[in-house]
């Protein structure tokens, strides 16, 4: 019996992508079904009553909701590529890292480009995203999963490729290369990964819908 | 035959995050050495084991720090596996109970804090309507189960008990009667202290956490 694998998605949403990567990165086919978000499907809001948001994974007519929850049920389920660290120390330190950007990064970031340059929220974004470079220097490794990807590069990959897009729609310069040498590094083999490139949506796409949510349309 | 085992955990009594831990640990029967925390003047341990939020709960696991409440739980269920596990085994399963307690921490825990440390006004009052949509949002993912877990406690169960300590708190500064909009969720909480050991044993009295609360507010200014 086949699965039966949908993605209910919209192509500007990083949380999105990481649950469309998690998928290719397993091989998984699946049906991607664009949502617009201002006129949200009678389905997407039936998987996801609660939050009512993308992306939402629907396997065998089960509905997973919050793209890190995705991420580690598709990790479990297909085996091959594995995403998260089998042992439960190096598990647990992967889930910290992806809190991290979660509850620190993501924040600090939107909040630093909808700012229009407010210096104190840039050096709160700036701070937060520091730890993660100090982070990538100790480790020394190309990925935060060390020579492959992992949960971690994952969760970050809205670091890697929409912040690059929110700096050209807003033209704020939050992470350069002087101030983040690893961040840069590390962003831009994770871009360059087949696997990746071949998943991330066009960034002229992105860059006109970030205009207009930034409100510089 | 077990080798040397060293837990440390470090905590805070009133704590939900640190409760969820405790009980965590109480299931699975395991010993460690709790470290009372003073979070006005925080340890060289702590600030060395978890410098990135400087937070309690940390467990130390034979020298290892763990850090963040939900994560640490989970640890505790994958390297003691063999008594109480606290996820069902199916992948769709452990994805619901994983969903469950993220939207208790962002939506229950999250507008209680502001419940009890804001001055009344709008933040206040939206907080309070939220707190109170997703209780009744968890009054009905609970339904006629024993448990979030089903027939045994969990993962969301250890998550969201926590909070009946508080609860106390969170009526006389909110102003809220949860038990009459969720009748079964109170029942649940009871049936966890009456029921469970590793909860009675770990949950501090209503009225301590009261008085921890009336404590901070007046540090904050907000009471007389």
């Amino acid at each position: 019996m086949a699965d039966e694998v949908k993605l209910y998605a919209a192509a500007p949403s990083p949380y999105v992508f990481r649950a469309k990567l998690a998928l290719s990165i397993k091989g998984v086919k699946f049906e991607y079904i664009n949502e617009d978000l201002g006129n949200k499907s009678a389905e997407l809001l039936k998987y996801n009553p609660v939050h009512k948001k993308v992306p939402v994974l629907v396997h065998n007519g089960n509905a997973i909701s919050e793209s890190l929850v995705i991420v580690e049920y598709i990790d479990e389920v297909w085996k091959g590529v594995p995403i998260l660290p089998q042992d439960p120390y190096e598990k647990a330190i992967a889930r910290f890292w992806a809190k991290f950007i979660d509850d620190k990064c993501i924040p600090t970031a939107f909040k630093a480009f909808g700012s229009n340059g407010d210096e104190q929220v840039v050096t709160e974004a700036r701070e937060q995203l520091q730890i993660l470079e100090n982070e990538l220097k100790v480790k020394g490794t190309k990925f935060f999963g060390g020579d492959n990807i992992n949960l971690v590069d994952i969760a970050g990959s809205v670091i890697a490729y929409w912040v690059g897009i929110f700096q050209d729609a807003t033209g704020l310069e939050l992470i350069t290369k002087e101030k983040f040498p690893k961040i840069t590094v590390w962003a831009e083999d994770f871009v360059n990964l087949e696997v990746v490139n071949q998943a991330l949506p066009p960034r002229e796409d992105l860059v006109a819908f970030f205009k207009k949510m930034f409100g510089k349309a | 035959m077990a080798k040397q085992e060293e837990v440390i955990l470090l905590d805070f009594w009133p704590s939900m995050w640190g409760m969820r831990v405790r009980i965590a640990l109480a299931e699975k029967g395991v010993s460690y050495d709790y470290r009372e925390q003073d979070l006005r003047n925080k340890s060289q341990l702590l600030i060395e084991m978890n410098p990135v939020h400087k937070k309690i709960p940390v467990l130390i696991h034979n020298s290892k720090p763990i850090c963040e409440s939900s994560i640490i739980v989970e640890y505790i269920d994958e390297v003691w596996k063999e008594k109480a596990p606290l996820f069902p085994s199916d992948a769709y399963s452990k994805a619901r109970a994983r969903f469950w307690v993220d939207f208790i921490d962002k939506k229950v825990y999250h507008n209680g804090r502001i419940l009890l440390y804001t001055p009344k006004g709008e933040e206040h009052e939206a907080a309070r309507k939220e707190f109170m949509d997703s209780v009744k949002l968890l009054e009905g993912e609970l339904g006629e189960k024993d448990y979030f877990g089903g027939e045994s406690f969990g993962y969301v169960d250890a998550a969201l008990i926590p909070l009946y300590a508080w609860l106390h708190a969170y009526e006389t500064y909110g102003e809220l009667k949860v038990e009459q909009e969720c009748p079964k969720l109170i029942g649940w909480a009871k049936r966890c202290l009456e029921k469970k050991e590793s909860v009675s044993s770990v949950l501090p009295e209503s009225l301590k956490i009261l008085a921890f609360v009336q404590q901070m507010r007046k540090r904050f200014g907000l009471d007389e």
